[in-house]
């Protein structure tokens, strides 16, 4: 499951306070907060991203809450693949949960904001077409990129609880 | 070779007799809980989409605590949510607004040292300091706990911080854990366990361990832990704990860990963290002519019944500054009517303190505690991201019970120390 489309290209420490803040959170309908999704930062972001994007950080991408709502806005928003030189820990297991993987790569700061990115999530690599660069990432463990063909851990649980029935 | 607590805990927990670091294991989860936010809304709802009953109702817990009071039609929405799933669904505790999920949890017996729990909430960590595992997990990831009864982890490497000495006056758990931010960052200990231990540790009283833990989440960990002792057993036997051996749950002499560090709680001053990290921490002397708009005491970092004595202390006999409001919203109901029988919570109210309801509230800006627009504040909660506790603009720093206390006297950053 190759993912091909244009980075966006934030710092370090994006925490799940600007990802999903609480006034996103407080909507009557919160899932379709995602329209507040890093407002604070980029207010350009949440209207502007497309389908098959792909967000590009530094170190410690989605520190703070467990909220499973900033997986969820970057994924509404169009974000299919993350890239960060680290996660925090529940952010990083819920992006798996949501059906968007994480990877974590090392070269994050060589790739600029529209750049072009292919991401081979099996073989751990980042190709940037528009720089003509390729980055190593980590390759992702065989069970997690189950849950994400299936569609992310719910689904990923109807299945296996179907075939048990 | 010898296993730290944790290691223990996770052998157990999966069945295994040993652990090592990078095991991938699945683990039987002994507790899980969730709350009004994360719970029937969220991981019950999808529990019903899968059409699967919970895996045991003796073992999940679920509290009311984010969107407490019935002021807002939402609130009252999801609490009436709340109500009939757990009815619906044969939840046996289920803990209706009587504080915040992680002081509630032990509080009501739920939490014992040996255990391998999940909550749905980022601050679950908390239970660590009753030498019970217990890690945050999202909505989703609390589904497949629901429906399963376990979840897979990757066993993590242990770090050994220990606090050495006796905290000086004024100085808490809550400064040991701000200058362990400051030193290392927020990330500085990214899928590690950090065990606090040392004479720094066995010189805090079993409540005030709690923040430690609480706040692991703030230097990236997986989760904190402190080996239970004589004070562990005697607070959970008041909160209806019996038959716990201390000795059961400790780290071995010879256990492995990949860090060895220190904190000198000799040498501590009060700590401070400005805008907008708790990795900014300072000593409280480094800030000079901070106004503020607002101090406020709570969250389950801050606001426990010895968080109240601390603040109390320092405020007895004095008013607080008249440009600047001071909020106090105790973590537990049962913590606030202690706090009003022993004459605590009078103290602050004398000193111009207003009380609030217990519940997660201006920690991630809800209710009256939400700072204004543009406003600067001090509080004693966990973090103090941009927009966690009001709009963009405002300015929050992180402090102990003592320094918010202070500050709100002084109407401004103010060392607690100089109070006492």
């Amino acid at each position: 499951m190759i993912q091909k489309g244009k980075a966006w290209k934030f710092g370090a420490n994006i925490d799940t306070d600007v990802i999903a803040p609480i006034q996103a959170l407080k909507r009557d309908k919160p899932e379709e907060g995602y329209v507040h999704c890093l407002q604070d930062v980029d207010p350009t972001f949440a209207k502007n991203c497309q389908v098959g994007d792909i967000f590009v950080a530094e170190e410690n991408l989605g520190i703070g809450s467990s909220r499973e709502w900033a997986p969820h806005y970057l994924r509404a928003c169009g974000i299919r693949v993350l890239l960060a030189k680290s996660f925090a820990r529940i952010f990083y297991r819920n992006c798996f949960n949501l059906a968007v993987p994480a990877l974590v790569c090392a070269e994050t700061h060589r790739i600029s904001g529209g750049d072009e990115l292919e991401v081979d999530p099996i073989k751990g690599e980042v190709r940037n077409l528009t720089k003509g660069e390729t980055y190593k990432c980590d390759t992702v463990p065989e069970h997690l990129m189950q849950i994400v063909a299936d569609g992310g851990l719910l689904d990923h649980l109807k299945k296996k609880f179907k075939k048990a029935s | 070779m010898g296993q730290t607590i944790s290691e223990k805990i996770l052998a157990r927990a999966s069945g295994k007799e040993t652990v090592k670091p990078g095991d991938i294991v699945t683990c039987n989860v002994d507790m899980a809980m969730m709350h009004d936010s994360s719970g029937p809304r969220a991981a019950g709802k999808r529990l019903d989409e899968i059409g699967v009953p919970i895996w045991d109702t003796d073992k999940l817990v679920v509290i009311t605590d984010h969107y407490v009071g019935y002021d807002t039609d939402e609130s009252r929405a999801i609490q009436k949510l709340c109500d009939d799933w757990c009815e619906s669904h044969g939840v046996k505790h289920y803990i209706r607004q009587e504080g915040i999920c992680h002081i509630v949890l032990p509080q009501f017996g739920h939490v014992k040292p040996g255990t391998f729990c999940v909550g749905a909430d980022s601050h679950s960590t908390t239970a660590g300091a009753f030498g019970a595992f217990m890690v945050g997990i999202g909505a989703t990831e609390m589904t497949g706990v629901l429906a399963t009864g376990d979840i897979w982890v990757r066993v993590p490497e242990n770090v050994r911080m220990e606090v050495t000495g006796k905290l000086k006056p004024g100085v808490s758990a809550k400064d040991v854990i701000l200058k362990i931010c400051g030193d290392h960052g927020i990330m500085g200990f990214g899928y590690q366990v950090v065990e606090f231990c040392g004479d720094g540790v066995a010189n805090m009283s079993a409540q005030d361990r709690m923040t430690l833990t609480n706040m692991a989440a703030e230097i990236g960990a997986k989760t904190g832990i402190i080996a239970p002792d004589a004070k562990t057993v005697e607070l959970l036997a008041a909160w209806g704990v019996t038959g716990v051996n201390a000795d059961d749950w400790q780290s071995d002499a010879d256990a492995v860990y990949v860090k060895r560090l220190t904190v000198d709680g000799d040498a501590l001053a009060p700590q401070v963290a400005a805008p907008s990290s708790p990795e900014n921490a300072d000593d409280v002397t480094a800030y000079k002519n901070v106004k503020l708009g607002q101090a406020y005491l709570g969250a389950c970092t801050g606001a426990k019944l010895e968080d109240l004595r601390m603040a109390a202390e320092v405020v007895k006999g004095k008013k607080v500054a008249s440009n600047t409001r001071f909020l106090v919203a105790p973590s537990s109901v049962a913590m606030r009517e202690q706090a009003a029988k022993e004459g605590t919570l009078k103290i602050l109210e004398d000193a111009g303190a207003q009380i609030l309801q217990s519940g997660c509230g201006g920690c991630i800006g809800l209710g009256a505690a939400r700072l204004d627009e543009g406003m600067t504040g001090i509080s004693s909660t966990n973090r103090n991201f941009v927009g966690r506790a009001g709009p963009a603009g405002t300015k929050l720093y992180l402090a102990s019970p003592y320094t918010v206390a202070a500050s709100a006297i002084a109407g401004e950053i103010a060392d607690p120390r100089d109070m006492l």
